[in-house]
């Protein structure tokens, strides 16, 4: 591990320390939401690194290229914002996967999108949306968030470039 | 647990195992490689997933849906949107949670403005993942990624509270 990271990790510890020597209630409280977190990501890591682990073998880089990358034009787009949108889990599972596209050759834009749509987009997600906050709400943050994140993946796909960032 | 995630958890499943038996009688090989990888990453996802969840727990132990009721209930001006998309920026709260939240925040009186920025930074923006998302895809990504989308929810936010 990093030595940043050991660092973070320590902070955390005695954050919870803290909490559970001084404020036993909150500390408690934060405990049983970590809990909760470990146990979905415990439960939901090896069945998406498995998956991981098959789309590397199986999906050769050319056909990532082809629909995901440059020149998969509206068709790339589309696919990645149907690939984001199904129902798949918590947003920290995408990422991992989102790397492995970019390693695979897909362009930032399209990651972004997908990104985008498994955060704000996903349709179970958007069901229970539209049951609180009513259909009006719901669809108008809908078409929002979507021109949004296209934006925001052109933007990145233009800075990243213009900063030389690979992946 | 919520049947939201058993739902996505079980089609992640049954899609990866499905996969892999299929993997297996084509190529036993490749098969062998695929789990190899696998559990590489899994090794390589561990860090990162101890501090999402370490930080997670933290915000919600101290940022309780309780909380942020009780400072945007009934504010309503552009300082509880701008609270409010910091609010949903820094937390993670599952949309079980999050949309009953958002309509009571409604009902004690937010604007539109201030709930639709709380949503959509809540989905969008994510402080307590960004250590993970960081490690897969490089500070840079994460902070464009991040910053654009708190912008853009801003902006979001504020094109609801006039036509809504």
């Amino acid at each position: 591990m990093k030595k940043g990271n050991l660092m973070i990790m320590l902070l955390l510890v005695l954050a919870y320390l803290f909490l559970l020597l001084f404020q036993r209630e909150t500390g408690m409280q934060a405990l049983t939401a970590a809990g909760g977190y470990l146990k979905e990501m415990i439960l939901v890591i090896p069945g998406i690194t498995l998956l991981m682990g098959l789309f590397e073998v199986w999906i050769p880089k050319e056909s990532t290229q082809k629909y995901l990358g440059e020149g998969s034009g509206l068709k790339g787009f589309f696919l990645a914002f149907l690939f984001g949108t199904a129902p798949t889990g918590p947003l920290y599972i995408a990422f991992p996967i989102a790397r492995q596209l970019l390693a695979k050759g897909a362009r930032v834009a399209n990651v972004v999108v997908f990104l985008g749509a498994w955060a704000a987009l996903k349709i179970p997600q958007i069901l229970m949306e539209a049951k609180f906050l009513g259909m009006s709400f719901t669809l108008t943050r809908f078409s929002l968030t979507l021109l949004a994140v296209l934006a925001i993946g052109y933007l990145m796909e233009r800075i990243l470039k213009y900063r030389k960032v690979t992946f | 647990m919520k049947g939201e995630v058993v739902l996505a958890t079980a089609a992640i499943y049954v899609l990866a195992l499905g996969f892999l038996g299929y993997s297996f009688f084509k190529d036993k090989e490749k098969t062998k490689k695929a789990i190899k990888i696998a559990g590489k990453s899994m090794v390589r996802l561990l860090p990162g997933m101890l501090m999402v969840v370490g930080l997670v727990g933290l915000i919600l132990g101290l940022i309780s849906p309780e909380t942020i009721g009780h400072y945007l209930g009934a504010e309503s001006g552009p300082s509880g949107t701008f609270l409010a998309a910091i609010f949903g920026a820094l937390t993670l709260i599952p949309s079980m949670l999050s949309f009953p939240l958002a309509a009571s925040l409604l009902e004690a009186g937010a604007s539109i403005t201030t709930v639709a920025a709380f949503i959509t930074t809540l989905v969008m923006v994510g402080f307590v993942t960004a250590p993970m998302e960081i490690r897969e895809l490089g500070k840079e990504f994460t902070i464009l990624r991040n910053g654009l989308a708190f912008i853009f929810a801003i902006i979001i936010a504020l094109i609801m509270g006039v036509i809504l």
